[in-house]
């Protein structure tokens, strides 16, 4: 028999017994479905988390101050730090050094008023934290030192104050009742930032200004924040170090306790990863096990298939089918179960997988999954390797049965 | 009986034996049963049930090997083939038709006749040939219907058609009109006889009815495992 005739007849011999073979597929269905799903959720979350940290650059630090109680006299920030932390013969691999001051803050435009996070910036923030302009241009150096009542929009704030996101640049806002000219839009970013660098809700002003001019007590040279670009991500380790070791001797700190914190999102997002994939393994682990009582119920089925029809096999051996060919049968039938079962298993995830992004995003989540080929891939080649491990032992008793015995049978 | 290694024998049995063991006592089914059967004879086996016929049936039709004694059908020796060898006799050199029909209730008149076709691996022609089968046995406007929609008579034409498909050395009917009325069972012999002289196939009738058994000109009678009277008529 060749293997179109192989197929044919299992699908015939399923056929006969469609409600038998519907729920014998059930349990591979459910079992790949579940597979699927789970790793596509996994996979989603990955990716949104992903996102959400992709605004904040892989080779970035941001210094934080960090009051502690043991330190007599805490220091903040300065433009001195990061003088010092600009010098690559401090920190060796050190590509920019920008930094921020952050304070919320009511902006209005005629009638309308919106609180917005505004963020004092040096005129490198925006370029090193890989903002883009919708329109117009970004803070400029001499904005920075002419202390200029310059804005530049984050996209959300342009909206919530006209409606719009192009043709405002020269529009004149309130910012804290003090006029500023809009320069700039930036671009949508979409991603949670988590305070550490400015969203899509923030206006940006030059940092000097945010000093002397917005800040309810007005400082010379303090900042918020101080964000190190590192040439290249592998240097994050040694550049956390040297920032330290400089900080230390700026702040004259005891060895050992620091008032300020490095903080690395690249960190934070490799051990979320890692915890978002043994997540992953975990729940497409168990999914796995219930396409393993699926296999089961394949194997016990076609047990029970052999038995029923030991005539028919008794039949086809006295017209010659040899061993190979009742395997073949046989095997080819719990193979079609299985994999018709991981055809609809695939769909069926795949629906799942639909469902949960329509939950997610009539809830307002930016949780995207999205159907994951490999997922797809490997439910497949285990749901027709468990076709054939679970088949084997069945057709194996059928081809091994004598032709005599078996014709006997009634 | 003395077998003429010069005569052209189809079937040639010598002092077949086949032992069952019974927990320690051991129990012979044929205990040493010589056969020679010409190329288009019709023979009848015949023996009461416990007779070893069946036995004998099973290793003539080579769907068993017996425990020892040489068996040649058509001109190869097959006592000592493995599984592999013997199926592949069974599909070329025997054609099998049972009491029970033994057709395959999901597979069209046409299917069933196909099936010992693709078992011999050929695929070029074979729907030609089991339609000119069963137009042979005269079933050529029921190829579509399945065995359900044919009556018994009908049904086993179907397995005469099936079992010469692959045109056998040798046809073993086993009770081929038992489960069939006097009149279906008279066709279904006369059927038989006509192919056996049309195309020259052996015919081997095991049965213990002497209706079916009297179509034969020889009749082989066991008991006990042992042949006990041969009769040419």
């Amino acid at each position: 028999m060749n293997a179109g005739q192989l197929i044919r007849e299992a699908f015939r011999s399923l056929f006969a017994n469609k409600l038998r073979s519907l729920l014998t597929i059930l349990g591979i269905v459910i079992g790949v479905a579940s597979v699927i799903a789970m790793v596509s959720l996994g996979r989603g979350v990955q990716g949104s988390l992903n996102s959400q940290f992709a605004g904040m650059g892989s080779s970035l630090l941001n210094v934080m101050p960090m009051p502690n109680p043991t330190i007599p006299n805490p220091q903040p920030l300065t433009l001195g730090d990061i003088e010092a932390l600009s010098n690559p013969y401090n920190v060796s691999a050190v590509s920019g050094v920008a930094a921020s001051l952050s304070q919320a803050g009511l902006a209005g435009y005629g009638s309308r008023e919106s609180s917005v996070t505004i963020f004092g910036v040096t005129a490198n923030y925006t370029t090193m934290n890989g903002y883009k302009l919708i329109e117009g241009r970004f803070l400029s150096e001499e904005d920075v030192l002419g202390q200029g009542t310059v804005a530049v929009l984050g996209s959300q704030t342009a909206r919530k104050l006209f409606d719009r996101q192009r043709g405002i640049v020269g529009e004149v806002i309130r910012l804290q009742g003090q006029p500023y000219r809009v320069v700039g839009v930036l671009e949508t970013r979409g991603s949670a930032t988590f305070g550490l660098s400015a969203g899509d809700g923030s206006i940006l002003v030059p940092l000097s200004t945010a000093q002397t001019r917005l800040l309810p007590q007005p400082v010379r040279d303090q900042v918020a924040q101080i964000d190190v670009l590192i040439s290249h991500p592998d240097a994050l380790d040694e550049a956390t170090e040297q920032i330290k070791q400089v900080l230390r001797v700026r702040h004259e700190t005891p060895v050992g306790v620091e008032d300020f914190y490095v903080f690395a999102p690249k960190q934070l997002l490799d051990s979320l990863n890692q915890m978002t994939n043994v997540l992953t393994i975990f729940l497409g682990g168990v999914a796995a096990i219930s396409l393993l009582v699926g296999g089961i119920g394949i194997m016990n089925i076609m047990l029970v298939s052999v038995t029923e029809r030991t005539r028919e096999i008794g039949l086809r051996k006295a017209l010659g089918a040899s061993r190979r060919d009742i395997l073949l049968q046989f095997l080819a039938e719990s193979i079609v179960l299985s994999l018709v079962g991981g055809l609809l298993g695939i769909l069926a995830g795949w629906l799942i997988g639909i469902g949960i992004n329509m939950v997610a995003q009539s809830s307002g989540s930016d949780l995207t999954i999205t159907m994951n080929f490999s997922a797809v891939l490997l439910a497949t080649a285990f749901s027709s390797a468990i076709g054939i491990f679970f088949g084997f032992y069945p057709a194996n008793r059928a081809a091994n049965l004598t032709p005599v015995e078996a014709l006997r049978s009634e | 009986m003395e077998l003429e290694s010069t005569q052209e024998w189809v079937v040639q049995a010598h002092d077949l034996t086949k032992v069952y063991r019974m927990g320690d006592q051991k129990v012979y089914a044929l205990a040493g049963v010589s056969v020679g059967i010409a190329p288009s004879e019709v023979v009848a086996i015949m023996g009461p049930s416990g007779s070893g016929k069946s036995t004998l049936m099973n290793i003539l039709g080579c769907l068993d090997r017996p425990t020892s004694g040489e068996y040649s059908l058509d001109g190869e020796p097959v006592s000592k083939l493995r599984d592999e060898r013997l199926a592949r006799i069974r599909n070329r050199k025997v054609g099998f038709v049972f009491q029970s029909f033994n057709l395959l209730t999901r597979h069209t008149a046409l299917e069933n006749v196909e099936l010992p076709m693709r078992y011999a691996g050929q695929v070029k022609g074979s729907r030609e040939r089991a339609r000119a089968a069963l137009e042979a046995v005269g079933l050529g406007d029921r190829t579509g219907h399945r065995p359900t929609e044919l009556s018994g008579g009908q049904q086993q034409r179907v397995a005469i058609a099936r079992a010469l498909v692959n045109d056998p050395a040798i046809l073993m009917a086993d009770e081929p009109t038992g489960a069939l009325d006097s009149r279906s069972g008279r066709e279904v012999m006369e059927l038989l006889l006509k192919m056996n002289t049309e195309r020259g196939t052996t015919l081997i009738l095991v049965t213990h009815d002497a209706n079916v058994a009297s179509y034969a000109r020889r009749t082989i009678h066991l008991r006990d495992g042992q042949v006990v009277e041969e009769g040419v008529q």
